[in-house]
Parts: C-alpha cells; sequence; structure tokens
C-alpha cells in the first residue's frame, strides 16, 4: 500500500502536512475572505478608554471561565436573556468572550439590566443579592486606580486594526482621573449588548384590572414570588435599598409621588426599565428594572401585585395608626 | 550503551518534570472543585477560580501533557530509529528550558496574564518561549528518525511526526496577536474569525496534544508491553489518514448555535461524525491486538491500563461527535456535562496510556523491573474509580442543568430561574470533590511507585558498576 513513504521521513512530513492544511484552509483561513464573518451592526461603538480598561479587568480575571456571553437563538434562551446574538455584535473583540461554561448567567445582555450600584456591590459581595451564589467576591477592585498610560497602550494596539480607536493621551487621562478597577468594570458590564435594542416593552393598557386583586390565594403566592425574584433588590418588605431599588409601598412611583394604577406595576415587572417611557416617569437615573416577561407568568405577575397592593394596604394601617399613637 | 543511558536521563527528567506538574496541576484542579461550592475557598487576586482554572488546564495540558510527549516520544524515537538522539545535550538543554517555560507560565497565569482563548491563555512573550520549545524538540525528532538505522518508519513515528507539524502550524495560527505591553496582547481576529481560529485551535489541541501523541505511545507501548504484534498496519495506515484530515475540519462544533455562518457549524459537524470511523479504526487495532492473547489480562499488570484507556477513547469519540448534533448541542453546551466529557479523555485515555507506558519506561532504564506490581494494581483501580465517579456525576448534573434551563410553561415563561438551576448542581460538586480526591490518591501511588522504581534501579546501578567496561574478559 504505497510503502514508499513510510521509508521517507521527509516526504511524510510534507504529506501530513498537506493533510493538515486542507481543512484548516476551507473551514479556518477561507471564511476570513468572506463577508458574511466580518459583520459589523451601525449600531455598534467602539470601546471608551473606561470600558476597555474594565474589558482587560474581565480578561485577567478570567470571568470568561464562568459567564458566557453569546444567547443562542432557542426560545428558552432568549425568554432568560433576551434578544439571540447578532453577528455585527463582535467587531472589536479580540478575542471574542463567548466562553465555554455557564457557571454563572450569560452576560451578552447584561448592559442596563440592573443599576450601577447593584453592580458594585454584587462585585464585592455577591452573596448579599444572591445567597446561594457561588460568585468569588471582587471588592479588591475597589481602590486599585487605572493606570492612564497603560489604557492608551492598549487602545493604541486596538487601533492599528480599527483606527477609530485611536486614543488621544490628555483625553484619556482626564476620563481615567480618580477611576479605579470596578469603575471600569461596571463600565465595561453596562454597555455589554448595546448595539441591540432590547425587547420593546408593549405599550402598556392602564385601563387593565388585576384579575387577581384581594385574591388570598395570589397573595400568598405573591408574597413567596416577591420573596425569590424580587427582595434581592427591593428588600423583603419592598421598602427598597438606597441606591438600589426604590421602595414599592410608598406614594412615589418611577420617582414621581402619586401611585399609578395596577396595570403600570404589571409593565414595569414585565418589560423591566424599557417600560419606563411608555409610562412617562424617568425612575431613577441609571435604574435598572430587570425585565421579568419572559421568566414570570401572567399570573404569577398579577400574583406580585396583589401582595404588593396588601402590602401597602398594611403599611398604610400601620402608618396611621403610628400617626394616632404620636397624637395621643 | 553509554550514549543511550545519558538520553535515558533525559528521558527520565521528563517524566519526573511531567509528574511534578502534573500534581501541581491536580491539586489545583482539586482547590477550584471546592471554590465551585464554597466561595469562600477564593483568595483574591491570585487564588480565585478564574485565575486558577487556567492553572489547572494549562498546568496539565502542557506541564504534565507536553512532558510526558517529549520524554516518551524521545524515548520511541530513539527505540524506532535504532539509534540514540542526535543531538543528547540539545534534549538535556530542552529539559530544563521546558521547566523553566511552564514554571514561568504558572506564575502568569498566576498574575492575571490570560488571552481570554481557552487553551491558549498563555501571552505573547511565553508564546514565543513555547514556540523556541517546540522548535528544539522538532530538531531532534527530525534528525534522529532522519539517520535512523532501521529503514522502515513504524506507526508511532507517523503519529509523531503529524503531531510535531500540526502542532506548530495550530499554536502558531492562533496565537498572532497585537502586543499592548509585556503581559497583554489583542487576538488579531476580531469577533466570528476570532472564535473560528480559537475553536480550530482547540479543538485540534486535543487532537494534536492528546490524540496523536498518545496513539504513537498507544501502539508502541501496548504491543511491547504485552509481547504481542500490532494486529493490522493496514488499519494504521488507513486510521492515521483519515483521522489527522478529518480533524482540522471540526472546530466549529463547539460553536454551534453561535452567530458564526450556518455552513461552518454544519461542515464542522459533519466532520465530526465521520472521525468517529478513524478513531474506532484504532480502537479496533488495539482490541484485536490484545484479542491475539486475552490471557495476558491475567498474566500482565499493564493490559488493562491500556485496554481500558483504548476503551475510553472509543466511548470519548463516540461520546465527543453526539454532542456535536445540533439536538444534543442544545441540551448540554455550556453546562457541566463538558467537563465531565473532557475528563473521561483526560483522567481516562491520556492518563492511562501516559502512566501505563512510564510503567514500561522507567524499570526498562535501569535493566530492572516495577517496584511493585500491587501498587500499580491500587493506583489503577483508584484512578478508573475516581474518574467513573467524576464523569457520571457531571453528565448527570449537565442534563439536569440543560433541562431546567430549556424547561418552560404552556405560556412560554421559564420554569426555573438560573439560581435554582445553580443550586441543583452543588449535591454533584461535592461528589465531583469525592471524585477527584480518590483519583488524586490513586495518582500519589503511582508517583510512589516510580520513584521507589528509580529508587531500586539506582540501587542496582550502584552495586554493579559499568558490567562490561570493567569485567575482566571470562577465560
Amino acid at each position: 500500500m504505497a510503502g514508499a513513504i513510510y521509508r521517507k521521513p521527509i516526504t511524510l512530513a510534507v504529506m501530513a502536512t498537506v493533510t493538515i492544511l486542507v481543512g484548516s484552509v476551507v473551514t479556518m483561513a477561507y471564511p476570513m475572505l468572506r463577508a458574511d464573518m466580518h459583520p459589523k451592526l451601525a449600531t455598534l461603538k467602539p470601546y471608551t478608554a473606561l470600558q476597555l480598561a474594565g474589558r482587560d479587568v474581565y480578561q485577567r480575571e478570567g470571568c470568561m471561565n464562568c459567564h458566557t456571553q453569546v444567547v443562542r437563538p432557542l426560545p428558552s434562551e432568549v425568554a432568560r436573556y433576551g434578544a439571540y446574538s447578532q453577528a455585527g455584535e463582535f467587531a472589536y473583540e479580540h478575542p471574542f468572550l463567548w466562553g465555554s461554561k455557564r457557571t454563572g448567567p450569560d452576560l451578552a445582555r447584561e448592559g442596563g439590566l440592573r443599576p450601577d450600584a447593584w453592580q458594585y456591590d454584587h462585585l464585592a459581595n455577591p452573596q448579599k443579592y444572591v445567597p446561594r451564589s457561588n460568585m468569588p467576591s471582587y471588592a479588591f477592585l475597589k481602590g486599585r486606580l487605572l493606570d492612564a498610560d497603560q489604557v492608551t497602550s492598549h487602545l493604541a494596539a486596538l487601533a492599528v486594526l480599527h483606527p477609530e480607536l485611536k486614543p488621544d493621551p490628555a483625553q484619556v487621562k482626564a476620563e481615567l482621573a480618580g477611576k479605579d478597577e470596578a469603575d471600569a468594570m461596571v463600565a465595561y458590564l453596562q454597555q455589554l449588548g448595546h448595539a441591540v435594542p432590547r425587547r420593546q416593552a408593549l405599550a402598556a393598557d392602564l385601563t387593565v384590572e388585576n384579575p387577581l386583586a384581594h385574591d388570598v390565594a395570589a397573595v400568598v403566592k405573591g408574597q413567596k414570588l416577591f420573596a425569590d425574584n424580587c427582595a434581592v433588590c427591593h428588600g423583603d418588605e419592598a421598602k427598597g435599598q438606597e441606591g438600589i431599588a426604590p421602595s414599592l409601598i410608598d406614594d412615589v412611583f418611577l420617582e414621581v409621588k402619586g401611585d399609578m394604577p395596577d396595570a403600570a406595576y404589571f409593565a414595569m415587572i414585565s418589560g423591566g426599565s424599557d417600560a419606563k417611557a411608555g409610562l412617562g416617569r424617568p425612575g431613577l437615573k441609571d435604574g435598572g428594572m430587570t425585565a421579568f416577561g419572559g421568566q414570570l407568568s401572567k399570573q404569577d405577575i398579577w400574583s406580585i401585585i396583589a401582595w404588593l397592593r396588601n402590602q401597602k394596604a398594611h403599611e398604610a394601617a400601620e402608618g396611621d395608626d403610628h400617626d394616632a399613637q404620636e397624637h395621643r | 550503551m553509554n550514549d543511550y543511558r545519558y538520553d535515558n536521563q533525559t528521558v527520565q527528567g521528563f517524566i519526573l518534570s511531567a509528574i511534578f506538574w502534573g500534581v501541581v496541576g491536580i491539586l489545583v484542579g482539586l482547590l477550584i472543585s471546592i471554590q465551585l461550592w464554597a466561595p469562600a475557598a477564593n483568595f483574591a487576586p491570585y487564588f480565585t477560580y478564574g485565575r486558577l482554572r487556567v492553572v489547572h488546564t494549562n498546568g496539565l495540558a502542557f506541564g504534565l501533557g507536553a512532558g510526558v510527549i517529549f520524554g516518551l516520544l524521545l524515548y520511541v524515537v530513539m527505540r524506532l530509529s535504532g539509534r540514540p538522539l542526535v543531538f543528547p545535550r540539545l534534549a538535556r538543554f530542552q529539559l530544563w528550558y521546558f521547566n523553566l517555560v511552564i514554571a514561568a507560565a504558572a506564575l502568569s497565569l498566576f498574575a492575571g496574564w490570560d488571552q481570554s482563548n481557552e487553551y491558549a491563555e498563555l501571552e505573547w512573550p511565553l508564546d514565543v518561549a513555547v514556540v523556541v520549545l517546540w522548535v528544539i524538540f522538532a530538531v531532534n525528532v527530525f534528525a534522529t528518525i532522519i539517520k535512523r538505522k532501521e529503514p522502515q518508519l513504524y506507526v508511532s513515528l507517523w503519529y509523531t511526526i503529524a503531531t510535531v507539524v500540526a502542532i506548530a502550524v495550530l499554536y502558531i495560527v492562533n496565537n498572532l496577536a497585537i502586543p499592548a505591553g509585556l503581559g497583554k496582547s489583542y487576538h488579531l481576529f476580531a469577533g466570528l474569525n476570532s472564535a473560528n481560529v480559537e475553536w480550530w485551535y482547540g479543538h485540534n489541541a486535543v487532537g494534536f496534544l492528546f490524540t496523536t501523541p498518545f496513539l504513537a505511545m498507544f501502539f508502541y507501548f501496548m504491543p511491547k508491553a504485552l509481547g504481542i504484534p500490532l494486529y493490522s498496519h493496514r488499519l494504521s495506515i488507513l486510521a492515521f489518514w483519515s483521522l489527522i484530515f478529518g480533524y482540522l475540519w471540526t472546530g466549529a462544533h463547539h460553536l454551534v448555535y453561535t452567530p458564526i455562518p450556518d455552513w461552518l457549524q454544519t461542515l464542522g459537524i459533519v466532520f465530526t461524525l465521520f472521525l468517529i470511523a478513524p478513531s474506532w479504526g484504532s480502537v479496533i487495532n488495539g482490541y484485536y491486538t490484545v484479542g491475539s492473547d486475552w490471557s495476558k489480562m491475567r498474566t500482565n499488570y499493564l493490559a488493562k491500563f491500556f485496554v481500558l484507556a483504548i476503551t475510553f477513547y472509543g466511548l470519548q469519540t463516540v461520546q465527543g461527535p453526539t454532542q456535536a448534533l445540533r439536538v444534543v448541542s442544545q441540551l448540554i453546551h455550556g453546562t457541566d456535562w463538558v467537563p465531565g466529557h473532557v475528563h473521561m479523555g483526560t483522567m481516562g485515555w491520556v492518563t492511562l496510556t501516559a502512566t501505563a507506558s512510564i510503567y514500561y519506561v522507567i524499570p526498562r532504564i535501569y535493566g530492572t523491573t516495577i517496584y511493585s506490581e500491587k501498587v500499580a494494581n491500587i493506583h489503577f483501580w483508584l484512578v478508573l474509580v475516581g474518574q467513573l465517579l467524576f464523569s457520571v456525576t457531571m453528565w448527570i448534573t449537565g442534563i439536569q442543568q440543560g433541562a431546567m434551563w430549556k424547561a418552560t410553561n404552556p405560556d412560554g415563561t421559564l420554569k426555573y430561574t438560573f439560581v435554582e438551576s445553580l443550586v441543583k448542581n452543588y449535591p454533584y460538586w461535592h461528589t465531583r470533590t469525592l471524585a477527584g480526591l480518590i483519583f488524586t490518591a490513586g495518582m500519589l501511588f503511582f508517583v510512589y511507585n516510580v520513584l521507589m522504581t528509580i529508587r531500586k534501579g539506582r540501587a542496582l546501578q550502584a552495586s554493579a558498576p559499568a558490567p562490561r567496561a570493567s569485567s575482566p574478559a571470562p577465560a
């Protein structure tokens, strides 16, 4: 069987190399010549100095060993994380950070999902928000000031491939003045997925009434759902946490005095921050309410609202009691 | 004789170095397995999971894996060429340089120099050092084969040659990057191409670091240790060429359902299925070789190592292609199933082949026998039980995770939060740590056996100095 080459090591080596190169050329080199491997969304923005510094920290700490950054086009995945990843989102990724293991959740749509304050706090102490999380604490990022010269040289390296990233050292210095690695990390996380608009929240129909209002079973169920999904930010009694999430039982709704109907609560829980515009109220400045529409059924959301209303009435009654006692 | 003795000491040096880095890598593996269920076991900034996981993978792939490859393939090349190495001092230099590079690599990963490409995490200064290391190895391999005394090239030499050229091509292309300071660089390729090049490399690092060199060892040491000739050279030829042809097309099966073009994904999946054929060609060759005399399983303590090794290779090369299928990838991608799969290959196929080959080589360097077959048997069973417990546990929890992620209510909303799926892993992760402990214990028995065999061999050498030269001519 063509025995001669098994006596000629050089010929064998050359033939082995050629054999290896066939598949390499077809599946690795040739695709680089194709336009469909170099897409770029018009909405994709290059990294700022602070964001790139954050990405460098993300790489250094090996975050991609536990977090993926690619949402697959599967219904369950889109329901959990948001729009599936598009080819044109990755033009500035050197290298790609899709990862291969989801020990923690995917982060492709993390940007704007939660307030900055939550991100800082969670990085330093993940178990505060997710008690059974296995994420290590990254408290040490706080106070490690960024080196503007280093970030400038990183931008300059990327500018070899993307001229639009060419840094102005003075500007970088100004942008990074007083900023530490935690600031950079949060800036990086908050821009993830920025090129793809998040699911548009449906315009809220404020005339819809809660079908489960005052339903005792729904109130009980709502309390459990609230504890599982909402309490980490809004607190066990829905009184909110300073800088993280507002109280849900006072008379302020989205930073404006005066309550809104149940349908507005439904819109916020279902659509998250994106629903704010439809409700005409500003909310917290850097506020990021997670959209639970993909995770909680309508019944669940109405149950939570039923419990909130109950809690609110309870609070109001207690408040009256306090007032009455004080005046006595 | 004296030349062989010098080269054999180099071979032994590589084996001992590989064992050292192997123990380090395994202990780091144990620690990160604990970190997964006990976040308090992270010690920032140097000893967090994110940094240690790459120390674990690189330490074992390049410290243990490459160390074993250098040592045992140099040994195989010398035996199959019928001569000592052409450049013995270069090989000795390579030994010291190898340890230096691996030590520097480990330190750089602790320091957070991480390119974020899996199995190619080392930053550019270390990449340059690794390429030099590989070139030194290639020089000795090629020079010794070219100046061989035996005209025919045995199958192990083909696999050795393919390993040398393929790793060079893969490593250099995927590590092309734009340096941005000593410990920082950016991949030359962006986004989709970055992903495609990385997994072309990543999958073939498995192919040419964990498959072809270990097939070279398997096809040399298995027939030698058992005293049975290889079943079929024709089958070897067929398996060899189709394996090295097919492997390079398959990287995209790591990118199923990502934004890279569908045709690339499909091509990767199809060639992955094709790879079952050459892989099983080797499996059949292995089985039929031992099959000509199954009594070796009773009489030769190494037979079971090689049979189980090739069995795990066979299982691995069916499980892998199954995972590449879209419908399976949907369920298990990103879950703990995947580490279960990888560890069957590394703790099963690679470790069993390497340790059995080392058990064969070390006594022969001193012309003696293994220190204790009993200890070798204990090592075998502990490693086998540890590996099976590890892999099966990970497969179960992986399927559970995947199913929980996908579970939806009739109205399309999700049944479980992410944290609910995470919490379900904990009992399995505890079990995995236990499995790791059992495996580690097995490996420590192996280390003990090797060290005691060397001690035995040295004592023998000391008591009978230079037998031929000094003894007077017989009457």
